[in-house]
């Protein structure tokens, strides 16, 4: 049961749940970027919630399927069509042998979730098919999706079919302004007294380097870090430390120009002060940010943070038992 | 030392500043703490990262409440204390092709990026860390071992902090802009560490040679990588051989081939005996890897 890659958009991957357990070598997490998108995409189709799925960023791939298939989309807001037909986001649907599958632009959001009963079926490297491409590894030959690829797709052991839709309550929108929830720390207090203001205040944009290991923002003002006489090992900007590991959603600013926010392909560390660290419930939301759309930085407390995890994992709750 | 800093890195990590400045001591702690934290398998805990002077803990708090997490990672701090700390770890060889033509090839195409344009890189280090030449720059790269102590930014890199009195330490500034590329396997240096470039791609440490040996492939192909596909872990110690182009040739021909290997042996690494005598230890180390 194979797949063929016809077109591959700007940057399409294998991704799954993601490869924990190999950050302190360097391997970072990996998986898709936005997992709530992932899991509706896998729970529509009967898959493991986790299961391997395809990422595609900004434009969507042109595919042709060479086995029917029970397949849905998720995420951004881009018309799937096969052989030209518009079908649903958030509902599968079955596609037939020469079946062509094409999308229209993302109106809003970045990231389409094409989910397969069966999964992507490539080899599971460290426990994981998600790729990661700058190790060159996982997903298919450790790259993204080239015209000409085969997928495979896995056996259907599970119960996929056609017209089950995620309730609408369920289903997220993405506006192109949005206020992301950060924990300050780690080396928050390296920013001047002003810097530490203006962070929250300014309206950010995405800037067009925005990608699986970060997004950066730019437009609000620079941040200026106390000067010091640098500790030995540090670099010699204010900005520098002597490197470190960098936590999953944590924020940088080398030089202090434009935050950086590092996403699930992260560097694992380096030598830029990190300022604090978006919360994990609002990591999937990052993912679906599109260049030139606005982010505002809302301080939050621990208590804060664990709330939200927690109506994120209801929510998540709720969708696996509406679709079972 | 100060105290060691506290802070979590939004809900799911914990940052553990051991020391602001690098330190063989900090390092030290960090990995002690590291260690002990590993052996108690704690249930939501899903990375353990150390890393120069500070260390990175990835926990899920739905398992294992951040305020929990936080007093455990004081209990073993306060446990370990100021013990004599020691790392039973393993020393191995690694080849430099030093002043090659594929980092100078290199670096004369990144020239305006740097602080000195008219010099290499290998030129300018050697004369900021007051050498009189290439040659003894050399020597003093190659002569006392490096402790390995980071791995990471990208897979299999390691971060290495050289094993002599602070005097002694080599230190350059990184690039003034960092180059959009470095061939793999170069070996670098920026600030106060050396590294091992693992894959190709950006970076913005002075250039001093190549090795020819892999040091990370997701296929495996070589002896050494057969455990595992990135040969690095922190704490292990390298000293670095100056090798010539015709072995470098030949190195790089059997690792075409597949049988080229490294000399690693397994040693103890004693914090106090290496204060008591740096030079004598760090003669000592290296003699292991020659069977003495």
């Amino acid at each position: 049961m194979d797949i063929e890659v016809i077109k591959p958009g700007l940057a399409t991957s294998v991704q799954d749940a993601g490869r924990p357990g190999y950050y302190n070598i360097g391997i970072p997490l990996s998986g898709a970027l936005d997992q709530y998108a992932l899991r509706a995409a896998n729970l529509l189709v009967g898959n493991d919630a986790g299961a391997a799925a395809l990422e595609a960023t900004l434009l969507g791939p042109e595919l042709v399927f060479r086995e029917p298939a029970i397949i849905a989309v998720t995420g951004a807001e881009a018309t799937p069509k096969v052989n030209g037909e518009a079908r649903l986001l958030n509902e599968s649907f079955a596609v037939r042998v020469d079946d062509r599958l094409t999308f229209d632009f993302m109106k809003v959001g970045a990231r389409i979730y094409i989910a397969v009963a069966g999964g992507i079926d490539v080899p599971p490297i460290l426990g994981s098919r998600s790729t990661y491409a700058l190790g060159a590894l996982g997903g298919f030959s450790g790259r993204k999706l080239a015209a000409g690829d085969l997928l495979p797709v896995g056996k259907t052991r599970s119960s996929g079919r056609a017209g089950r839709a995620l309730a609408g309550d369920l289903v997220p929108t993405y506006p192109k302004s949005l206020e992301l929830r950060v924990l300050t720390g780690l080396y928050f207090h390296r920013l001047t007294e002003e810097a530490a203001r203006t962070f929250f205040e300014d309206t950010w944009t995405v800037a067009p380097e925005a990608d699986r290991i970060g997004y950066r923002y730019r437009k609000g003002r620079a941040l200026a870090f106390r000067e010091r006489k640098q500790p030995f090992g540090a670099g010699s900007d204010p900005s520098n430390i002597v490197d470190a590991g960098y936590p999953y959603g944590s924020i940088q600013v080398p030089g202090g120009l434009e935050p950086i926010i590092l996403h699930r392909d992260a560097v694992s560390g380096g030598g830029y002060a990190m300022i604090g660290t978006v919360i994990s419930a609002d990591m999937h939301r990052i993912a679906q940010m599109q260049p030139n759309n606005l982010a505002r930085f809302v301080q939050v407390n621990m208590d804060a943070a664990l709330k939200a995890r927690a109506e994120y994992k209801s929510r998540i709750a709720r969708m696996s038992s509406s679709l079972l | 030392m100060s105290g060691i800093r506290y802070s979590f890195g939004g809900d799911e990590h914990i940052f553990v500043e051991i020391d602001e400045e690098m330190s063989l001591e900090a390092f030290f702690k960090g990995m002690a703490i590291c260690s002990d934290l590993e052996k108690r398998r704690i249930a939501g805990v899903s990375e353990i990262c150390p890393s120069n002077a500070s260390y990175l803990v990835r926990f899920d708090p739905d398992v294992i409440y951040p305020d929990k997490m936080l007093r455990t990672l004081q209990d073993i701090e306060a446990q370990i204390g100021d013990a004599d700390l020691e790392l039973p770890t393993r020393i191995v060889e690694i080849p430099v092709l030093y002043n090659d033509p594929w980092t100078r090839e290199t670096l004369m195409r990144f020239r305006e990026r740097h602080q000195d344009p008219k010099s290499t890189d290998i030129e300018y280090a050697a004369r900021i860390n007051g050498y009189r030449s290439i040659d003894e720059f050399v020597a003093a790269h190659s002569g006392a071992p490096w402790f390995v102590s980071m791995v990471g930014f990208v897979a299999g890199l390691p971060f290495l902090f050289q094993m002599v009195e602070r005097a002694k330490q080599i230190e350059v500034p990184k690039y003034l802009r960092p180059r959009t590329d470095t061939p793999k396997l170069t070996v670098g240096h920026g600030g106060c560490f050396g590294c091992i470039y693992s894959v190709r791609g950006a970076g913005g440490y002075q250039m001093f040679g190549i090795t020819p040996a892999p040091i990370y492939d997701p296929a495996q192909k070589l002896p050494y990588l057969k455990d595992f596909m990135a040969f690095f872990r922190p704490g292990d110690i390298v000293k670095w051989k100056p090798i010539s182009r015709e072995e470098y040739d030949r190195d790089v021909k059997a690792v075409e081939a597949g049988t080229f290997d490294l000399t690693i042996k397994p040693v103890n690494f004693s914090l106090k005996a290496f204060h008591k005598d740096p030079g004598g230890y760090s003669r000592s180390l290296v003699e292991v890897l020659h069977g003495h």
